[in-house]
């Protein structure tokens, strides 16, 4: 057991190197996310744009060489099923993004950071998971 | 003696270097490389926004469905954002720059028309703080604005970590629609939305 939380201590530090890199670079600025959707900076899109570039590049390695995990596994990606969601959701998600600055991923830093009141936002954001988990039913898919 | 002064200046400009803001060609890059570093750690795909649906099926599953997995075998995904938060204190604590940021002028000046004047932070006090969640802006801001990203994230099955970086690395379509709508989302509501719910 003890093995078991000590192996989940390398997602922890790559969620450190990530935070660091996520606040140096201003992606959690509620100011940078305006300039960005307001058309204003090329910053966040050259971030995203180049994130997805080594990404692609990164995969592409992965899938011709072979590359094994460290423990020696196969690497499995998961595709991804269309649904409308992607549409819906993806345009809800948008308008929350413009409003609060941040996707979930800043949140944590912010919070981090020292804004603790982003807490509140945190807890509405898990408060709307939970909404949607109870109404997916209902939901246009 | 002049060997130890050269490294305390190296050492220094170092230090400098660090404590500015990154540049997108920096920053980018290495927030890609995120995507490989999860899959050899762990063969994990990278996502932030399960994070939440994580919290939800261990805190309040209420019998939902959605909720009822093992969410330990996740538990990844909750040390991974616990360590994005503690690089934000690691950040604040060591890292931060001095310097107000910059923010663009036809930004800076828009905002001043809604009260906000200080760009010292990253995040806005006007906005985001205890006291602002008093208020109705702030309150719609923070609450009704963390609720649609946690229920369309969810929604969408991703947020930017997993369609537009994750999905889009592998080459999945349904992430370049969801990607793409997210844009459309966000540009829509920061040129047409937010200046009414600021003017509040």
């Amino acid at each position: 057991m003890s093995n078991k939380w000590f192996s989940q201590l390398k997602f922890l530090i790559a969620g450190i190197v990530f935070g660091i890199v996520f606040v140096k670079a201003e992606v959690i600025s509620w100011f940078r996310i305006q300039e960005m959707f307001r058309l204003q900076s090329f910053h966040m899109y050259g971030v995203i744009g180049s994130a997805v570039l080594v990404g692609m590049l990164s995969v592409w390695m992965i899938r011709k060489f072979r590359i094994k995990t460290m423990e020696g596994e196969a690497v499995i990606f998961h595709p991804k099923k269309f649904s409308k969601g992607q549409i819906y959701g993806g345009l809800i998600f948008g308008v929350g993004w413009a409003i609060t600055g941040a996707c979930p991923g800043p949140l944590f830093a912010q919070i981090g950071l020292g804004a603790t009141a982003i807490f509140v936002t945190l807890l509405s954001a898990i408060a709307g998971t939970w909404v949607y988990g109870k109404f997916r039913e209902q939901l246009p898919h | 003696m002049i060997h130890l002064c050269i490294i305390k200046v190296v050492k220094m400009d170092v230090i400098n270097f660090v404590r500015q803001p990154w540049p997108w060609y920096v920053a980018g890059p290495l927030i890609g490389l995120t995507v490989p570093a999860l899959l050899l750690l762990g063969n994990k795909s990278f996502g932030i926004s399960s994070s939440l649906r994580h919290i939800c099926a261990a805190c309040l599953p209420a019998n939902i469905p959605f909720f009822r997995y093992d969410w330990k075998k996740e538990a990844w995904n909750l040390f991974f954002v616990g360590g994005i938060a503690l690089g934000g204190v690691i950040t604040g604590t060591w890292l931060s720059n001095p310097a107000a940021m910059t923010v663009h002028p036809a930004l800076a000046t828009a905002l001043s028309g809604y009260g906000i004047h200080d760009f010292h932070a990253m995040i806005p006090e006007a906005l985001f703080s205890w006291p602002a969640l008093l208020s109705l802006r702030g309150m719609i801001m923070m609450v009704g604005g963390g609720f649609l990203v946690g229920f369309g994230t969810r929604y969408a099955g991703g947020c930017t970590s997993g369609h537009a970086i994750m999905g889009l690395s592998t080459l999945q379509w349904p992430s370049l629609v969801a990607t793409v709508c997210f844009m459309i989302g966000g540009l829509v509501t920061a040129n047409f939305i937010l200046p009414f719910i600021l003017s509040l």
